[in-house]
């Protein structure tokens, strides 16, 4: 019995449950007592271990596969496990990619775009036609070459960066020069007085760095921009600890850590070269479920902004990527998606997945030029 | 302990709450193991009232903490009488007290303020503690709920360590407007509260509203059934169903399928934004009457 629980226990964990030992320990307690009835036992431990949502949702499920065809799916287990085995011994940039695959065979064959999506977004970029505004300030990015642009761009990002790092908390602390008289310190403070409050001490709403999580398109209709927005990326991510950035089109990657990379030539190098290197369609609900899954819990709070970067072209289905920005919404504070398509004259957010995506986005802006850009840091400040 | 998993069901019954196996195995688990239980869950599914009812059946106290952002520890755990400490501080000033016994003076049990939280720890008998939308407070506060739900003791630093005298029933509710910690998720059970179906739908209808027909209330029931399959903003809870099921009693309705225009104008009750409204248009709700019926 304690080894079926523990395989139990370790069947949900590998299907994403959060679990530690002390759950597995309640667990045998509980079926100590078990009353004999199934179904009971299976909303006892349907209770006990699960937490969220979906893993009560999938927990039946999960169960009936474990407990009822036992050698069918620990067979199906196994292989699993020794598969996570073999995936992480691979490079890591690999592994995001890996990871989502499903079958055994996929996950060890090399990762090619498919042709279909690249044709799509092929007729995407055929409509990429320029604006015709020589001026600089307006250039349209996709022409930008200039290095003084490119450090331009990256001073911008950040301040925009700096106008959302703060946002108030409604706590409060302890300050020397607070607004709000604090009386429980005054009182302790002024015993030695006799209780005359004569040392006033205060508190005040403190600031809060707010998180910034940023998602760069680099998909083939994004190709010309995606340069350009890489050092607004890097600009984002080098000026504050707390940004985090990550780089999608069929698949996600995170790529803060290369970013902060000392060298900023080799950075930049590494990423142009991941960048590149993509270039295909775009599966937006792909990447932000991946992202739900994987990395959303550590990387964004309840103060988090989170910032898209993409023309919104998605090959995958736009109720996908409805249903993912909704969970991301969920968790973070603001939405905001810039778009460079926007700056075009008769552009609409006309595509399937942009409409299903604007109930969910709280601020949705141009980004196709410098000038476009700099109007944000108003509108960012206030986020 | 003293109360079984189909007896729990049973009284609930018998305090008019209807509660699905599902709910009453959660709540019996917590009353057993003394852990909280977070219930997630629609609005309306009857989530606080659960918490309601578990006091009346085990025959004590409710104490509720509404959370909301900024909520911090004088408004949930304890805070000093200041005014009663100002006001002693003057009236001792003529009396040659020493600072350290006006200090024990002022900072003693008559001076402290009870919040909910202090106050759940502190009962003779283990009371029911409601901690309602926990998902508004924010992370901070999260972070200390941990703390005193996994020991449940309090410290405040003028008087000691209070310990407590009951371990209260800890029930937490969620809305899921934001993530909560793992931690926290980690040191509660969990149970999710789905709309009711038609058959417990019913009961609870039949239960809370007692002079209500058996056939309008099938009908009512059904027509909610039905209703919640449409596209809707915000889909009706049980406390939409008996506010509607009670107007209709108070109009006299015998039958929904007879009397369109009523049922059209008192669909205020169940549908609670302007989208909603438009969309359920008299054809859309004589449609749905019609499968009700």
């Amino acid at each position: 019995m304690t080894t079926k629980m523990i395989g139990f226990v370790d069947h949900l964990r590998l299907n994403g449950f959060i679990l530690g030992p002390p759950e597995t320990q309640s667990a045998l307690a509980m079926m100590r007592h078990t009353s004999g009835d199934i179904n009971a036992d299976r909303q006892s431990l349907k209770t006990l271990l699960t937490s969220r949502r979906e893993e009560w949702d999938g927990f039946d499920g999960l169960f009936e596969a474990y407990w009822s065809q036992r050698g069918k799916m620990h067979h199906q287990w196994q292989k699993s496990e020794s598969m996570v085995r073999t995936t992480s011994k691979l490079p890591r940039a690999w592994q995001d990619h890996l990871d989502e695959q499903g079958g055994s065979n996929s996950k060890y064959a090399p990762q090619i775009e498919e042709e279909g999506q690249d044709q799509t977004d092929g007729q995407a970029s055929g409509r990429l036609v320029a604006s015709d505004n020589r001026a600089l300030e307006k250039t349209d990015f996709r022409r930008f070459v200039n290095a003084a642009e490119i450090a331009e761009s990256e001073a911008l990002a950040c301040k925009l960066a700096r106008a959302i790092r703060y946002r108030q908390s409604r706590r409060q602390r302890i300050a020397k020069n607070g607004t709000r008289l604090d009386l429980r310190r005054t009182i302790r403070a002024n015993m030695h007085h006799g209780g005359e409050p004569i040392d006033l001490r205060f508190k005040s709403v403190p600031d809060h760095p707010v998180r910034i999580v940023v998602f760069l398109d680099v998909s083939g209709s994004m190709k010309h921009y995606s340069r350009f927005f890489l050092h607004f990326v890097r600009g984002l991510v080098c000026q504050w600890a707390q940004t985090d950035a990550y780089l999608f089109h069929t698949k996600l990657i995170r790529v803060t850590d290369t970013l902060r990379h000392k060298d900023s030539m080799k950075a930049m190098t590494n990423l142009t070269l991941m960048a590149d290197g993509f270039g295909g369609g775009t599966r937006i609900g792909d990447c932000l479920d991946h992202f739900n899954d994987q990395y959303a819990k550590k990387a964004i709070n309840s103060r988090s902004v989170v910032v898209i970067l993409s023309d919104g072209y998605d090959v995958g289905p736009a109720e996908k990527m409805a249903t993912e920005l909704k969970r991301l919404k969920k968790r973070a504070k603001r939405l905001v998606w810039l778009n460079p398509l926007i700056g075009w004259k008769e552009y609409m957010p006309v595509t399937t997945a942009m409409e299903a995506a604007m109930p969910y986005i709280d601020l949705f802006a141009a980004a196709n030029t410098l000038e476009a850009l700099s109007a944000l840091e108003p509108e960012f400040a206030q986020l | 302990m003293m109360v079984k998993t189909p007896d729990i069901k049973l009284k609930l019954a018998a305090v008019d709450y209807v509660a699905d196996d599902t709910l009453s195995t959660a709540l019996q688990l917590a009353i057993d193991l003394g852990r909280p239980l977070l219930l997630e869950g629609e609005a309306g599914v009857g989530k606080t009232e659960i918490a309601k009812s578990l006091s009346t059946i085990l025959e004590t106290k409710l104490i509720r903490l509404q959370c909301y952002e900024g909520l911090d520890a004088s408004a949930a755990i304890y805070e000093w009488n200041y005014q009663r400490q100002l006001l002693s501080i003057k009236a001792s000033e003529n009396f040659a007290e020493n600072a350290k016994q006006l200090e024990e003076h002022i900072f003693s049990e008559d001076f402290l303020l009870e919040r909910p939280l202090l106050q759940a720890i502190r009962q003779e008998k283990s009371p029911v503690l409601l901690i309602d939308e926990i998902d508004r407070a924010d992370m901070e506060f999260e972070a200390y709920l941990l703390e005193i739900l996994s020991d449940f003791q309090i410290t405040v630093p003028e008087l000691g360590t209070i310990q407590a005298t009951s371990i209260p029933h800890v029930i937490l509710t969620s809305n899921g407007t934001r993530e909560l910690s793992d931690a926290l998720r980690r040191r509660c059970l969990y149970s999710y509260i789905d709309f009711p179906t038609l058959e417990r739908e019913l009961e609870i209808i039949l239960a809370r509203i007692p002079n209500i027909e058996q056939e309008l209330a099938i009908q009512i029931a059904r027509f909610v059934q039905e209703l919640r399959k449409e596209d809707l903003e915000k889909i009706p809870g049980v406390a939409e169903t008996l506010d509607w099921a009670a107007a209709l009693i108070g109009l006299n309705t015998q039958n929904i399928s007879d009397e369109a225009e009523q049922i059209q104008s008192t669909l205020i009750c169940l549908l609670k934004t302007e989208g909603d409204v438009k969309s359920v248009s008299p054809e859309v709700t004589s449609r749905l009457a019609g499968k009700a019926a």
